[in-house]
């Protein structure tokens, strides 16, 4: 008894183990505190008093890890985080994957921030759990080729980095140790991909140099075909980082994120308390950069999956509750079926077939009807997924690197396998259990009719009524996620998104890096495209609305008190015609002039939300700010307020936005946004050809539109997907619970032609046969739409993170979808009673 | 510590059993205390030992904890003893007792021939 409410209470306790950690920690220290404060009184010195106590106690960590594991089953819980992290999708293709985790800073607005290059380092000297630890970040390289520029995709990592994720590469040598630092000649490794489209595969590509972004790096190796590292998918070319760009010469800007490798036995949770015992020490040797920094360590797969994980689960949902329909829609036929060979089956029976003759034969039946719908459905699978593939754009594929490679392996077919044999024991359980409850005599028996359907009846019925409230659980899940998909494309942008063309331009740093160079391409760009026919207006901005927050400024208000806490706001440098180009709102004040530059005074346009955090009920106008030390060189005037621009995602919040004049802080990457009068579409090549008039040397990416974007941007694309998949997964599960109720009152009204018929002998009116089936259908309709509504609000429940704007109980999905269900059922079961009640009294009496 | 003696597996379960017994309510460290001074000392214990030890004896239901505040005013769980610890505690002092018993015969000097 107590063993059994031993092992109850560890099994339930992989449920409660964040509570049970706090609570044990709390013991501990209170255990500590009262051995002190003995100690203490036996007259020892405070620091002795606690060594003692610590001694005494043995280990801490390994007490911990004893009390974990008695808390619950230990081989249990490693099950179910195999079955959370690896079951889901295929793991990472590195050795050792499940001890990768993705290492970065954390800041209260983002949980995964970036990494600082200084913090990194000092992460990399003082953590105790990881084996090793890198970083990497993205880069944009300007490659020099035979017949001009190109603008490719890079990575720039730490010497490390293809050592811990293990990958080695197949041609040339990884990075040496200290390659990363400024003293290092550059040297950058190459994809498989490049360096067979690039360099042809030869193997001469070792210790050649390319140019990139105007520097001389040597090829020294070249990455496995299989290598994939989905955050920076695409990168071409993998430099080690040896040079400091301005951003990593300083402990307060964050551009790295980071990899590290645990040692064995260290627990993700025990690196992360590590990990910010290191922040907080930093916190506090350089508050004024690291002030509310702290850690984050979550798994890898979190980081390049978890994007993706609630699309399959709902599509592993959805496809179990159709396969629930159609097993329940053929169980019933083959109950049907059954039904109408009592009499054969007890014919054979008397003849002398045994009971294991007669189930054979039903299993055999059931195989054959489940082995051609397995091959039918895994042919279909086959070719639908070559078809979605296609489907599926270049970037999108880079993004998601698990979809390489996808097809029909031996997982997959095992997998079908194991839905085909659960489906042959269901297929074959059924007749068999109508077969152990058939009395043989009685069957053999003619007039037995009257009796036949009552298994039928309660059987059958009940799961006409699972199948609708299935039905009516996938209308609801479609319905509410077609309704936030809905609501988030019409989610209020702050500006209008139609009838813009934007795409980003890199001008070479050789020839634009000194700021009055940037400054007069940035004008020479606004006039010349501005001129053009079917463009109303341009802008220039540092990075484009609904791209993400981020790229922020610790700001801090003159005239205030401080506390030294960072007010984190997002900043950005657009040019004059960049709020009227967009045709955001104009609030207060006024926006800034083409004149204001770096010889005027600094300026800044401020949105909504920053006036409400930091300007309740003030007038943000007029007032000044600056960075945390207000440094002369950083004060600015706020000279207006604009409406809330989207910034990030369409489900992401809004955060206070500072807007500052390009010409003040100019760039030689940009942001080109034009209106235009014409299709948009239409015009990009116009756009960029007067681009590469000014300077062929001049690199363009990303043409596209604002409404293209919003459309596809990853949010719009998550919701959309999944509203699609379960729209597709609902029509097929309405369609298959009407004909399974058609089918339900179809067979009732079948066997019931004699008892009709008698009744309209007996006078009963064509009304009142009507009345008699449809009431029956009724009550199996209302039944499964009633209790369908309500595990759908469960179920809206699980999957309200997918939903945007909608509550789980949106009544006028709820109402709708039961209006539809109930009509179809309405047109399923009349057709029926069409029928019944044109039975001629006389036929019917006559059957049999 | 070399002359001390380890706790015995299985032990230490009566120890704790025992001792809240017979003082009532007590946190883990005075349990610990307590087991160390009973045995005058004998006993090499880790104090950090006996928690897993009061988590298992939780959980089959021999004693149920509760926060509350030391007598010195920290606070501290607090662990007393069930119904069924009790009779836990009866069943196993008996055994114990037997147990001691009969390796007491088989241990006591024999008046064999020498």
């Amino acid at each position: 008894m107590n063993r059994l409410r031993e092992l109850l209470l560890r099994l339930t306790g992989i449920f409660r183990k964040q509570r049970r950690e706090q609570d044990f920690a709390a013991e501990m220290d209170s255990h500590l505190q009262l051995h002190i404060d003995d100690n203490l009184r036996a007259g020892m010195a405070p620091a002795e008093a606690r060594r003692r106590a610590i001694l005494t106690f043995g280990g801490i960590e390994t007490t911990a890890q004893a009390y974990r594991e008695q808390g619950t089953v230990p081989f249990l819980e490693t099950f179910m985080q195999d079955l959370r992290f690896a079951a889901l999708i295929k793991p990472l293709p590195y050795p050792n994957p499940s001890r990768l985790v993705n290492v970065t800073e954390s800041i209260p607005m983002f949980p995964r921030a970036d990494l600082s290059y200084y913090d990194y380092l000092d992460w990399k000297k003082m953590n105790k759990v990881f084996s090793s630890m890198d970083v990497y970040t993205g880069m944009g390289y300007m490659l020099t080729t035979g017949t001009g520029v190109e603008l490719v995709a890079g990575s720039r990592v730490s010497d490390g980095f293809f050592k811990t994720l293990g990958i080695a590469p197949i041609l040339g040598r990884d990075f040496y140790a200290g390659e990363d630092l400024p003293s290092a000649p550059k040297t950058v490794i190459i994809a498989y991909s490049t360096w067979q489209r690039r360099f042809g595969g030869r193997k001469n590509a070792i210790g050649q140099t390319i140019v990139l972004s105007g520097m001389p790096h040597t090829i020294i190796g070249v990455l496995p075909q299989s290598f994939q590292f989905a955050p920076r998918n695409n990168a071409e070319f993998w430099a080690a980082l040896n040079t400091q760009n301005s951003c990593e010469k300083r402990r307060s800007c964050h551009n790295f994120n980071g990899v590290g490798r645990l040692k064995d036995g260290v627990t993700v949770q025990a690196a992360l308390a590590d990990t910010t015992a290191i922040a907080q020490q930093l916190e506090r040797q350089y508050p004024d950069s690291n002030r509310g920094q702290g850690a984050s360590v979550v798994p890898l797969s979190e980081v390049i999956v978890g994007d993706v994980r609630p699309i399959l689960l709902t599509l592993l949902g959805g496809a179990t509750l159709l396969l629930l329909i159609a097993c329940v829609n053929v169980a019933s036929l083959l109950l049907v079926r059954s039904e109408s060979r009592r009499r054969e089956i007890a014919v054979r029976g008397a003849l002398g077939a045994s009971p294991g003759r007669l189930m054979r034969q039903f299993v055999t039946e059931g195989v054959l009807l489940v082995a051609i719908a397995s091959g039918l459905g895994i042919t279909a699978a086959f070719s639908a997924m070559q078809l979605l593939m296609r489907l599926l754009s270049k970037d999108m594929l880079a993004r998601m690197p698990y979809l390489q490679g996808l097809g029909l392996n031996h997982r997959v077919l095992a997998f079908a396998a194991c839905v085909a044999l659960l489906a042959v024991l269901v297929f074959s359980l059924t007749p068999i259990l109508r077969l152990s409850r058939a009395k043989l005599r009685e069957d053999l028996n003619e007039g037995s009719r009257g009796a036949g359907g009552t298994l039928w009846r309660r059987l059958g019925s009940n799961l006409v009524v699972l199948e609708l409230a299935i039905a009516v659980v996938l209308l609801v899940g479609a319905g509410l996620l077609g309704k936030s998909f809905y609501r988030l494309l019409h989610v209020d942008v702050g500006f209008q998104p139609d009838h813009l063309a934007i795409f980003q331009i890199v001008a070479p740093e050789s020839s634009y890096g000194k700021d009055p160079q940037a400054i007069a391409l940035q004008r020479r760009i606004i006039s010349d495209i501005s001129h053009l026919p079917g463009v109303k207006s341009v802008a220039l901005s540092s990075q484009l609305p609904i791209s993400g927050n981020g790229n922020t400024n610790w700001i801090r208000i003159a005239g205030r008190p401080y506390d030294g806490k960072h007010n984190e706001v997002n900043q950005r440098d657009v040019s004059a015609g960049y709020f009227t180009t967009l045709q955001a709102k104009l609030l207060r004040g006024r926006f800034f002039t083409d004149a204001e530059d770096e010889s005027r005074p600094g300026v800044v346009v401020i949105n909504q939300a920053f006036a409400r955090k930091y300007f309740a009920g003030e007038n943000p106008v007029a007032q000044h700010m600056g960075d945390t030390s207000l440094s002369p060189k950083s004060m600015v005037e706020i000279i207006g307020v604009v409406s809330d621009i989207r910034e990030s995602t369409l489900d992401a919040d809004i955060w206070p936005t500072e807007y500052g004049p390009i010409n003040q802080s100019p760039d030689t990457y940009l942001n080109l946004v034009a209106r235009t009068s014409q299709d948009e579409e239409s015009l990009l090549p116009t756009l960029t050809a007067a681009i590469h008039r000014i300077d062929p040397g001049i690199a363009m990416i990303g043409e596209t539109t604002m409404m293209r974007n919003i459309e596809d941007s990853p949010a719009a694309y998550m919701h959309r997907s999944s509203a699609w998949l379960i729209g597709g997964f609902a029509a097929l599960a309405l369609l298959l619970s009407v004909v399974g109720l058609y089918g339900v009152v179809a067979y009732s009204v079948s066997q019931r032609t004699r008892e009709i018929g008698v009744r309209m002998a007996l006078g009963a009116q064509r009304a009142a046969v009507y009345r008699l089936i449809l009431t029956e259908a009724g009550w199996l309709t209302g039944w499964g739409i009633a209790s369908g509504l309500l595990c759908s609000i469960a179920a809206a429940t699980l999957m309200r993170n997918l939903l945007f704007g909608t509550a789980a109980w949106d009544a006028a999905t709820l109402s709708a979808v039961a209006a539809v269900l109930a009509m179809a059922a309405l047109l399923a079961s009349f057709i029926p009673a069409r029928r019944a009640a044109s039975v001629n009294p006389v036929d019917a009496l006559r059957a049999e | 510590m070399g002359d001390k003696a380890d706790v015995w597996q299985g032990t230490l379960a009566l120890m704790v059993l025992k001792t809240i017994e017979a003082l009532g309510p007590l946190h883990g460290y005075g349990i610990a205390r307590r087991i160390e001074q009973t045995s005058g000392n004998l006993l090499a214990l880790n104090y950090g030992t006996l928690y897993p030890a009061l988590l298992k004896l939780e959980q089959e239901g021999a004693i149920a904890s509760e926060w509350g505040v030391s007598e010195n005013n920290r606070k501290a769980k607090f662990y007393k003893l069930t119904r069924a610890g009790r009779r836990q505690l009866a069943r196993e002092a008996r055994n114990w007792e037997q147990t001691t018993a009969i390796l007491a015969r088989f241990l006591a000097p024999t008046d064999g021939p020498a």
